[in-house]
């Protein structure tokens, strides 16, 4: 259940973090950014959403890999007219899909969305995500307990991150 | 017209399709001011469709969402005039929540 | 044709003065006098021939109309398009009343409501082109109202709605047998072919010579029926932009000087590129990349 949250995330970890920063910005890494804090439930995956490289962002999320299936049809550009919002979305001839989730491996954090299917929701979903640079473009659908992906590459000349 | 949230929801048949546009920043975190400071990120992080009492859809967002987000979905067992309530809460607690009837 | 001659030798000098002088009254010959009906069929016949698989009315959407792969991602934004918020706010603004009780609506022909295409026009009491942002503004200052900025987001909620309204709606930009009005016209033509910036590029480099090819990361619009989409919500900026904020960046991006928003030369250029695009349809706001 949503826990409501007036609130703020944990003081302790807020402070671990500023600290962290201060020690990173000494050692003269000037990119560090300080990570987004989350306000949402437990069931948010907010580690996920932390990280750089697609594997960790799967293994984190689901416990396990995915293997490619032409039964995930993703549709997204050639070229994404500008990386601050590319449409995406997924459709599946799959049954028992419980969640879908996309993943775009150049961006700065890895996993863009993910999204819960409960019983009786379909599994198609679009959505606008923001793209930092030319990638690929992963969408994972979880159905029966395995994983199914499909993968595309969105050239980006205007990204989304800033430049 | 105070809500964040705009829905259209419209049940054809035995399914119902949900497009949502909601106005906020989605700021990743990543970009700059014009004083080249970064602007915090302050972004959607859970978004939720109800329905019934049930929840239909649940969104989990991260930075890549693009500004005044979007998303769509399908859902069975929806009637027209039914409520649909979409809730969402953000990185900084913030929260806004509408019950829209299915057309 | 003129009668500029001469009777002798002695009042030669002055007669010639006289008959210059008498043939700059004339009506200047077909080759000198601007003439927008003919200019427009060219215009409108030059993006046809270039563009045959094009549908007519498909050129207000711009670079859509040319390209593919952008037009679905277009699509696809426009079933529930990010400029719906600009819209709503600009719905608010234009009907919330000013500080001494009255409303634009008050100074617009059918209370404001479907008469954008009608903008530009040319003044004929004043001697100048009067664009829908300039309109606004003087509605605002005739009661009592500070103007908007006119690269600001309100002016852009505010044209968003109007152009709303008058979606559908073929431009209908009148050019009046005025010369005041054909000077105008032709300063608006003028300044769409000059060159200008570090570039050295002109309006027309860009939308006449090149549409649909890329410059850097933007695939060009033609620009027939260019004006007709905005003002236009821009992944860019992440907001709406009026045709000043569109018409001095631009400026900026060729690397010239931009002149201040609503310059006479910008209302002249805004006033000739409607005309030129009568008869597609106001499909604004747009959203554009």
């Amino acid at each position: 259940m949503t826990t409501s949250h007036n609130g703020l995330p944990p003081t302790r970890r807020l402070i671990l973090k500023g600290a962290g920063s201060v020690a990173l910005a000494g050692l003269g890494i000037v990119s560090f950014r300080p990570l987004a804090a989350s306000a949402a439930n437990d069931t948010y995956p907010e580690d996920a959403f932390r990280q750089r490289e697609a594997n960790e962002a799967i293994k984190l999320l689901y416990g396990r890999t995915a293997e490619p299936s032409d039964k995930v049809k993703l549709d997204a550009p050639e070229i994404a007219e500008n990386g601050a919002v590319v449409p995406i979305s997924v459709a599946t001839t799959l049954t028992d899909v419980t969640s879908v989730s996309f993943l775009v491996p150049e961006n700065p954090n890895v996993l863009a969305a993910y999204y819960k299917i409960p019983p009786g929701s379909m599994p198609n979903v679009a959505n606008r995500l923001k793209m930092a640079r030319t990638s690929n473009v992963i969408v994972i659908v979880e159905a029966g307990g395995k994983l199914y992906s499909a993968t595309k590459e969105v050239k980006v000349t205007v990204g989304g991150c800033g430049g | 017209m105070a809500s964040s949230i705009r829905v259209r929801a419209i049940a054809n048949g035995e399914i119902t399709e949900v497009q949502t546009l909601i106005q906020h920043p989605m700021d990743s975190g990543f970009i700059k001011d014009d004083k080249g400071a970064f602007i915090p990120a302050h972004f959607i992080q859970e978004l939720t469709f109800e329905y019934d009492g049930r929840k239909v859809f649940i969104a989990d967002w991260g930075t890549a969402v693009s500004k005044d987000p979007y998303v769509k979905f399908s859902f069975k067992g929806g009637n027209k005039g039914g409520d649909l309530k979409v809730s969402w809460i953000d990185n900084k607690g913030e929260t806004d929540a509408t019950i829209v009837k299915i057309q | 044709m003129d009668f500029c001659f001469a009777r002798s030798r002695i009042h030669l000098a002055l007669a010639v003065l006289a008959a210059l002088a008498l043939c700059a009254l004339h009506p200047a010959s077909a080759a000198d006098k601007p003439d927008p009906v003919a200019d427009a069929k060219a215009f409108r016949n030059y993006f046809v021939n270039k563009f045959p698989n094009v549908k007519l009315e498909d050129f207000v959407n711009g670079p859509y109309a040319l390209n593919e792969d952008m037009r679905r991602q277009w699509e696809q934004k426009e079933q529930f398009p990010p400029y719906e918020f600009s819209l709503e706010m600009g719905k608010e603004l234009f009907a919330k009343p000013f500080k001494n009780g009255r409303h634009y609506a008050d100074c617009f022909p059918n209370q404001g409501i479907g008469i954008r295409q009608d903008f530009p026009y040319f003044d004929t009491r004043e001697g100048r082109v009067v664009t829908l942002e300039l309109a606004l503004n003087r509605c605002r200052e005739a009661n009592g109202e500070p103007p908007l900025s006119y690269v600001d987001d309100e002016m852009a909620a505010l044209t968003a709605y109007m152009a709303f309204t008058s979606r559908g709606k073929p431009f209908a930009i009148k050019v009046p047998d005025d010369p005041r009005a054909l000077e105008a016209y032709q300063n608006g033509k003028r300044y769409f072919y000059a060159r200008r910036g570090q570039l050295n590029f002109s309006c027309a480099t860009c939308h006449v010579q090149n549409p649909g090819e890329r410059m850097r990361a933007e695939v060009l619009a033609p620009a027939l029926g260019i004006l007709n989409a905005m003002p236009i919500y821009r992944s860019e900026w992440g907001g709406m932009g009026t045709i000043s904020r569109r018409l001095t960046t631009c400026n900026s991006q060729i690397r010239g000087v931009p002149l201040d928003p609503q310059d006479e030369e910008y209302r002249d250029l805004e006033y000739y590129l409607s005309y030129v695009s009568n008869g597609l349809s106001i499909s604004g706001p747009g959203a554009r990349p």
